[in-house]
């Protein structure tokens, strides 16, 4: 019996400590997870880091990671998330041959604006939830952008 | 106390009752050693193999319940360490590893001996540290303790680079710890426990289902009180053996891949399996779709992680069995007026149709006709270690266990090589004892250095080798499912196991008959030696019944009548 694969984020507070990064993309390359997007930054005021990861499996896997994840020693909390507010950014790179003002009304959409203008090339931005951004991506694909990067995802429980 | 990094190590040993340090010295941790030779807290066995010094830990740790220390250097040192901390940490056995780490200044310019050892033990420990600064020492071998003995107990390895040993800073072991996000789950969920009972009663085929956590969480006893006064029948994990006596009344026997065909069957008839300590291994289950299929599950486990991993349970309780069974016996009385007897009955039919048993031979000696005779004739005053392959299966089979940490073995991982050395450790940790080592003549070889180690050190362990000529149990599989092609399994050349035994200084026996064996036995054990006793085995035995991987555990293949040959 294939169980349905589903995506999920978990999201993971963690002592930040050295090598405890290691530990979390041990466990899951180790025990065969999926990671879609990581993301880790620390939390202020505090000797802890948050991630969020983004995840795919059946609910039983989903359970296993979220358990797993738990029985690291430096791992504090473990998120498995239902009802959540997600963004996530990314910074495209066009030619300046481009059209400025058509690209700027896109971003615009999607939350986002230009942001640098260069000699050869214009930087922009957008941030909005992943699945709008994959769509802002596939609608500026005609703009020619020269470079994507994603930011990959981060997530609050509503 | 202003002292070293490597005074440290010694005072923290002496601060957590270690008694005994399984090791071998090198370079990256040299200072320590230097410590170790001044010192008389504790007694150093060294070994001749990093990883039978791991081995050597772990059966101590089994055998005494206490925390297994080993001490090895970089590189080298450590990855010979490593097949240990995956066996201790598959097998859940409580471990301290202390490795010697290049100066921090060389760490990472590829140094000599210098391996990323965090890197590589992270995977297979519970937890591991790379020490930075001496005055981080005492906190982190504390924890390390804590955390091998706690909750699930597993291995922790603690690397420390070399400057680290010669820093100078002040030690203080009498920290409180707070470990903030390690609290393991210990109580049972009372209402919880409240709800088992009642389904036990509401059960009309309940089963016991114990595992290597029983052993784990010394709750033996309370276990064995526990099915006694419910009166349903139990099935034990080769992990599990010796929580029953061999013959208590309730024990079926062992489950699994060469499991008791009662026991198997009983798993499959039972309306409600009650878990203790047992991780649902494959090579208990058989295919999961059909395991305990009429039944639902209770499962009692210390690690969340266990729970639902394989097999949903319907009544999941996180805690330590020990603490579980002593709540489950004060409310024993909920079952008491419950007569499983017709139940106990027809596994007892089960056993009587298909009992575990072997056909002798008139010509040849029969493996498990050894491990029985050793039984008869040491009983409960062996502990017994086992390599890995058929004689495993024979003694877990065959040998008459009557307590808990009789018996170790290298269980999850399967590590051949694991019996020579775990014995020493268990001799060091129970003098009183007789060790026996059952393995084979492929086992042995794997750590046969270790003679130097025991007879060194006067620790009278008996081999016994099962010498079949044979990588037996993976030619029991060429024979049964690859039509018989022994692709490198037959051992013809062999070593003089006697004269191996001989030259390290031990006493060497060959035997092929009855009579030579027990008079073999006897003399090794009388003369309290180091010793190889070559069995001369009947060569195409397999181990039965079993269970073929991923077949389901009521579809077993069973002994042959005798006449047959099993060939």
């Amino acid at each position: 019996m294939i169980e349905n694969s589903e995506r999920r984020v978990v999201s993971v507070i963690v002592i930040n400590e050295a090598s405890v990064l290691s530990r979390i993309t041990d466990l899951f390359s180790g025990r065969g997870y999926n990671i879609t997007s990581l993301t880790v930054a620390p939390i202020p005021d505090s000797k802890y880091s948050r991630l969020t990861i983004v995840t795919s499996g059946s609910i039983r896997v989903i359970e296993q990671i979220t358990k797993q994840l738990h029985k690291l020693i430096p791992v504090l909390r473990v998120y498995e998330h239902n009802d959540i507010v997600e963004k996530e950014m990314a910074l495209i790179k066009f030619p300046i041959a481009e059209n400025i003002s058509d690209i700027n009304t896109l971003c615009e959409a999607y939350n986002g604006k230009i942001v640098n203008i260069g000699e050869n090339v214009i930087i922009a931005m957008v941030a909005d939830e992943p699945q709008r951004v994959e769509n802002f991506l596939q609608a500026i694909k005609r703009y020619n952008p020269k470079e994507i990067v994603r930011s990959g995802a981060v997530a609050l429980e509503r | 106390m202003q002292i070293s990094g490597a005074q440290m190590v010694i005072e923290a040993l002496k601060c957590e009752g270690v008694d005994t340090v399984f090791g071998y010295p090198g370079g990256a941790i040299m200072n320590v050693y230097d410590e170790i030779y001044k010192q008389d807290y504790f007694k150093h066995i060294l070994t001749r193999h990093e990883q039978a010094a791991v081995h050597a830990a772990e059966g101590y740790s089994k055998a005494s319940g206490k925390v297994g220390v080993a001490m090895i250097t970089s590189g080298p040192g450590f990855t010979n360490a490593v097949t240990g901390l995956a066996d201790a940490y598959m097998d859940s056995i409580p471990l301290v590893v202390i490795s010697g780490q290049v100066p921090m200044s060389l760490i990472g310019t590829d140094a000599f001996q210098e391996i990323d050892a965090v890197g590589i033990s992270r995977s297979c420990t519970k937890h591991n540290y790379l020490v930075t600064d001496a005055a981080d020492l005492p906190r982190i071998l504390k924890e390390a303790f804590y955390i091998a003995a706690s909750g699930r107990p597993g291995p922790v390895h603690v690397d420390i680079p070399k400057d680290v040993t010669a820093q100078i800073e002040k030690f203080d072991y009498d920290i409180k710890l707070n470990l903030e996000t390690y609290k393991p789950h210990v109580k049972g969920n009372t209402r919880q426990i409240k709800k088992v009972m009642e389904a036990i009663a509401h059960a009309k085929r309940p089963l016991f289902y114990l595992g290597g956590g029983v052993i784990n969480a010394n709750a033996a006893y309370e276990v064995r009180e526990l099915v006694h006064k419910t009166g349903i029948p139990a099935v034990e994990t080769f992990m599990a053996r010796g929580v029953l006596s061999y013959d208590d009344e309730l024990l079926v026997g062992m489950l699994g891949m060469h499991g008791s065909y009662a026991s198997n069957m009983a798993m499959s008839e039972t309306d409600l399996v009650i878990a203790l300590g047992a991780r649902f291994d494959d090579r208990v289950t058989g295919k999961l779709s059909e395991f305990a299929k009429n039944a639902d599950v209770v499962h009692v486990d210390i690690d969340p992680a266990s729970i639902s991993k394989l097999v949903n349970a319907d009544y999941p309780i996180v805690g330590d069995v020990k603490n579980v069974v002593l709540d489950m016996l004060s409310l024993c009385d909920v079952v008491k007026n419950e007569d499983y007897s017709s139940w106990r009955e027809s596994v007892n039919n089960f056993n009587e149709l298909h009992p575990l048993t072997f056909y002798e031979d008139s010509e040849r000696l029969k493996p498990q006709w050894v491990i029985k005779r050793v039984g008869e004739l040491l009983g409960d005053g062996a502990n017994i270690t086992t390599d890995v392959g058929q004689h495993q299966m024979w003694t877990s089979q065959f040998y008459p266990f009557t307590r808990p940490r009789q018996f170790a073995s290298s269980g999850g991982l399967g590590t051949m090589g694991f019996g020579f050395p775990a014995a020493m450790g268990v001799k060091a940790a129970s003098p009183d004892k007789v060790s026996i080592n059952f393995t084979g003549d492929g086992s042995i070889l794997m750590n046969c250095q270790e003679l130097m180690t025991a007879v060194e050190k006067k620790l009278p362990v008996v081999n016994i080798i099962l010498n079949n000529n044979f990588l037996g149990m993976v030619r029991q599989w060429q024979t049964l499912f690859y039509d018989k092609r022994y692709a490198e399994t037959d051992l013809q050349v062999q070593p003089d196991f006697v004269k191996l035994a001989e030259a390290f200084g031990g006493l060497g026996y060959r035997v092929h008959t009855k009579e030579e064996f027990d008079a073999a036995l006897k003399d090794a054990v009388e003369k309290n030696v180091v010793a190889f006793i070559e069995v001369i085995v009947y060569r195409l035995e397999n181990v039965m019944p079993m269970v073929p991987a991923g077949g389901s555990l009521f579809n077993m293949m069973l002994l042959e009548k005798k006449g047959e040959d099993n060939d």
